[in-house]
């Protein structure tokens, strides 16, 4: 017979994604509303703020990452670090030139 | 039955250290973007207005429902249930098509007015307005692309699923293409409030 590194995971209701692809489509609904009332700078970081949950949502229900062994997630939080300091290094580039 | 050798966890793990670097890949688009706004903010502004809102709001509802499609097809394959299961393929498969689909007839219309890279409306326009609609027909092409290889690798999966060599006992190919597909989601979710909705 043979033996493997077999963990599955248990099966994620419908229910549950079918609930959060309701909460994706009213926060797409939130998104857009409030892109057309003017907030000066704050609509770019309300934009990026809406869009980063509603990316956590993804990542951690449709991508099983909630599952996931802890591996998975530093991996994702040294992939966001790395981004910050690419970020943050440009910033400080054209800022100050 | 033959001793094999197989690590399930270590196949997704694969799968996501590629998508990590496929959101560096993207990244740097989203800087140069960041960059370019700060230094034209009204020709963003201006620019971001001749964008479709209604093209890009029908494409965002298309892309989180495939995404809901093809993870739905994961619970379902591990419920035994393989007949909805490659429902839930093709219907992603065919979402994956509409965006496309929708996708040529907005860049048609952009097209035809005159903007696309190196077009003398565009250059009239000022380098902000070339910038962003440089950016954003490269960073839209690129998405396009992964929309299209996303969706190939999910039919050729169903197809698998189909002649029984992915199965409920075995579907880290189903997995790792959803996971492929969701990747192509993220993206959109952070180009479309960029793209179209400044104000």
């Amino acid at each position: 017979m043979s033996e493997h590194n077999h963990e599955t995971h248990e099966p994620v209701p419908y229910r549950t994604f079918i609930l959060i692809w309701v909460a994706l489509i009213i926060l797409t609904g939130v998104t857009i509303a409030v892109s057309r009332v003017d907030l000066k700078e704050l609509n770019i970081w309300v934009a990026l703020g809406v869009a980063s949950f509603k990316s956590s949502l993804v990542l951690f229900f449709f991508m099983h990452l909630r599952q996931e062994s802890r591996l998975f997630r530093v991996g994702l939080l040294i992939l966001l670090v790395i981004l910050a300091i690419f970020l943050g290094l440009t910033f400080v580039d054209v800022l100050y030139r | 039955m033959s001793i094999e050798h197989r690590d399930d966890t270590g196949a997704r793990f694969g799968m996501w250290l590629f998508l990590y670097t496929e959101v560096i890949l993207f990244s740097g688009l989203f800087i140069l973007y960041a960059v370019a706004l700060m230094k034209y903010p009204e020709q963003y502004s201006q620019a971001s207005h001749k964008l479709n809102i209604y093209f890009g709001s029908i494409n965002t509802v298309v892309l989180l429902t495939s995404s809901l499609t093809v993870a739905l097809a994961i619970s379902a394959i591990q419920m035994k249930r393989i007949k909805q299961c490659l429902t839930l393929c093709w219907v992603t498969v065919a979402l994956a098509i509409v965006f496309l689909i929708n996708k040529y007839f907005e860049w048609s219309a952009e097209i035809s007015h005159g903007i696309y890279p190196g077009s003398e409306t565009l250059a009239e326009m000022g380098a902000g307005v070339t910038s962003f609609f440089n950016l954003y027909y490269f960073t839209a092409g690129l998405h396009g692309l992964h929309v299209f290889i996303g969706a190939t690798l999910i039919a050729v999966v169903a197809i698998m699923t189909a002649k029984g060599k992915v199965t409920s006992e075995r579907y880290t190919l189903l997995e790792n293409s959803a996971l492929y597909w969701h990747l192509v989601d993220l993206v959109w979710i952070f180009v479309f409030p960029l793209y179209y909705l400044i104000l």
